[in-house]
């Protein structure tokens, strides 16, 4: 038996052949590397997002986060629930801290639950919880840094925490206005974290990246300059919306600003993947789109 | 929708705040608002707001409904949460401005051609289909939503990142024929339909 268990809520850009499908990828290797156990929701679905609002409503929304909660209440019993996804740790828990704390909302919830089927029913049991809360709070940094065979020495990365997993939850501890722990699991992997990134917790513009992309390319110009300023050559991230963001709009940047941005933007589950020993592959650096090549060739050294 | 207006406005008439108080997600903290202008200053796309936040909140209690509900403002909100937990008063802000942009919009009246409620529109109609969100169907069809001429000229604009994300297998080319989706789309047609009517019901947009 894995030393822990989760209920997994992977969410839509998880999936193969989507938005961060290289996130999911080194996270597998990573989990695998900790002996840490994802048991996936079974039949899970959207949680909604932020964006979702405007046609969706309130009740339809907790309606979406409350069906995978009681599915996992179901099948995967008495575990947390751990999404690795901003938005949906974000959608779910805020559905839990609702439900917990409205009784009406909570029987019109569980009223259209019941039109699903599979005698769902959410009883709001579980903690719904970040991948990086579970790293940092179940695990701790000594255990994350354990497996560690490979140093990413001599590397500097600005930790660009964003806003879905610092706002308006966060990680206990942490302040909303500068968090530490993207820095401290840089370190850990032997990499050396942006002491001063002025930019760490600015918005990429989310999903007005789609809607207006003049407002959110401003955002992401100051969150990729900032991190040049500072001397980084990668920027590191917990959230899926962040790391496409800034990384797939860089071209667009340039030729509205004349910069010259190339600058790779992982994830922290990939930085740990390599430091655990994982190839390129297994760290979902093939997935990205500027290349990471630094980090690449710490994974081919001494492959296995 | 014109006619849900009307009863709306009719029914609450000269007290906009009773009318978001009654039927705007976390209406009930908007009077607890005491003008200090933070989520104004801590907005990142603060200058794009014809009325920021702040403003709103004052502009409800002197029931200046059409122009708040008509506002573009609300669909500048890039859901930060930097409003929230700065707010002295720990109003949930973006949560009202959320209700408000969705209010607005159920009652008709938000800017038709705002992008983000047109985005968002695309985005919900498309979780809600196969209960998970089809990448490829959802950028199409937003390039494509004004008509083929224009959608190919959005689509060339964007081929470089398109590119990129096939290349590095984070888009499926054939997602509109192999997304699965939820396997349970009817249960959760159903329970979509269900929230709808009830929400519908206790916020008077049923007939």
């Amino acid at each position: 038996m894995a030393r822990k268990e989760y209920s997994f809520y992977p969410g839509c850009s998880s999936e193969r052949l989507t938005s961060a499908s290289n996130y999911m990828v080194s996270v597998e290797a990573m989990c695998k590397k900790l002996d840490v156990q994802l048991n996936e929701i079974p039949d899970w679905n959207c949680c909604g997002a932020s964006i979702g609002y405007a046609e969706g409503g309130e009740l339809p929304r907790h309606v979406m986060n409350a069906r995978n909660l009681a599915i996992s209440e179901q099948v995967n019993k008495g575990q947390d629930v751990v999404a690795t996804c901003a938005a949906c740790w974000l959608g779910a828990r805020e559905t839990k801290d609702r439900l917990a704390h409205d009784s009406d909302l909570l029987a019109e919830t569980n009223e259209a639950l019941r039109e699903a089927g599979m005698n769902l029913q959410y009883k709001g049991e579980q903690e719904v919880r970040h991948m990086v809360e579970v790293l940092i709070e179940d695990l701790g940094y000594e255990e994350l840094k354990k497996p560690v065979v490979k140093s990413l020495e001599g590397i500097k990365f600005a930790g660009y925490v964003g806003c879905q997993t610092n706002r308006p939850f966060g990680i206990v501890g942490e302040s909303f206005e500068n968090p530490k722990y993207l820095d401290k699991l840089v370190e850990i992997v032997g990499g050396e974290p942006v002491e001063k990134y002025d930019q760490k917790v600015t918005c990429c513009g989310g999903a007005l990246a789609f809607s207006e992309p003049e407002k959110s390319q401003a955002q992401i110009k100051k969150i990729i300059e900032s991190a040049y300023d500072h001397g980084a050559e990668m920027i590191v991230t917990p959230c899926p919306v962040c790391q496409m963001n800034v990384e797939v709009y860089q071209g667009q940047i340039n030729k509205r600003y004349g910069t010259k941005f190339n600058m790779p933007v992982t994830y922290y589950s990939q930085l740990m993947a390599v430091a655990y020993g994982g190839s390129a592959k297994d760290a979902g650096l093939d997935g990205q789109v500027i290349r990471a090549r630094k980090l690449e060739e710490i994974a081919a050294k001494g492959a296995r | 929708m014109g006619d849900i207006n009307t009863a709306m406005a009719e029914q609450y008439r000269n007290n906009f705040l009773k009318e978001v108080e009654a039927n705007v997600e976390e209406g009930q903290w908007v009077k607890m608002c005491m003008q200090c202008g933070v989520c104004s200053g801590s907005c990142p796309l603060g200058p794009a707001w014809e009325h920021p936040p702040q403003e709103i909140f004052m502009m409800i209690r002197a029931g200046r409904r059409d122009e708040v509900l008509k506002s573009e403002s609300m669909w500048m909100c890039t859901s930060c949460y930097n409003c929230i937990v700065r707010c002295p008063r720990e109003l949930p802000i973006t949560h009202i401005m959320h209700g408000l942009a969705n209010y607005a919009h159920r009652l008709g009246l938000a800017p038709k051609m705002n992008p983000t409620r047109r985005f968002a529109k695309k985005f919900w109609n498309n979780l809600a289909k196969s209960g998970r969100v089809n990448e490829i169907e959802l950028s199409a069809g937003l390039y494509f939503m004004d008509g083929f001429k224009t959608g190919i000229a959005r689509a060339w604009a964007m081929k470089d990142i398109g590119i990129g994300m096939l290349k590095a297998k984070r888009l499926n080319p054939f997602g509109f024929v192999t997304h699965k989706g939820c396997k349970d789309k009817k249960g959760i047609h159903r329970m979509l339909k269900k929230a709808r009517e009830i929400e519908d019901r206790r916020k008077g947009f049923a007939a």
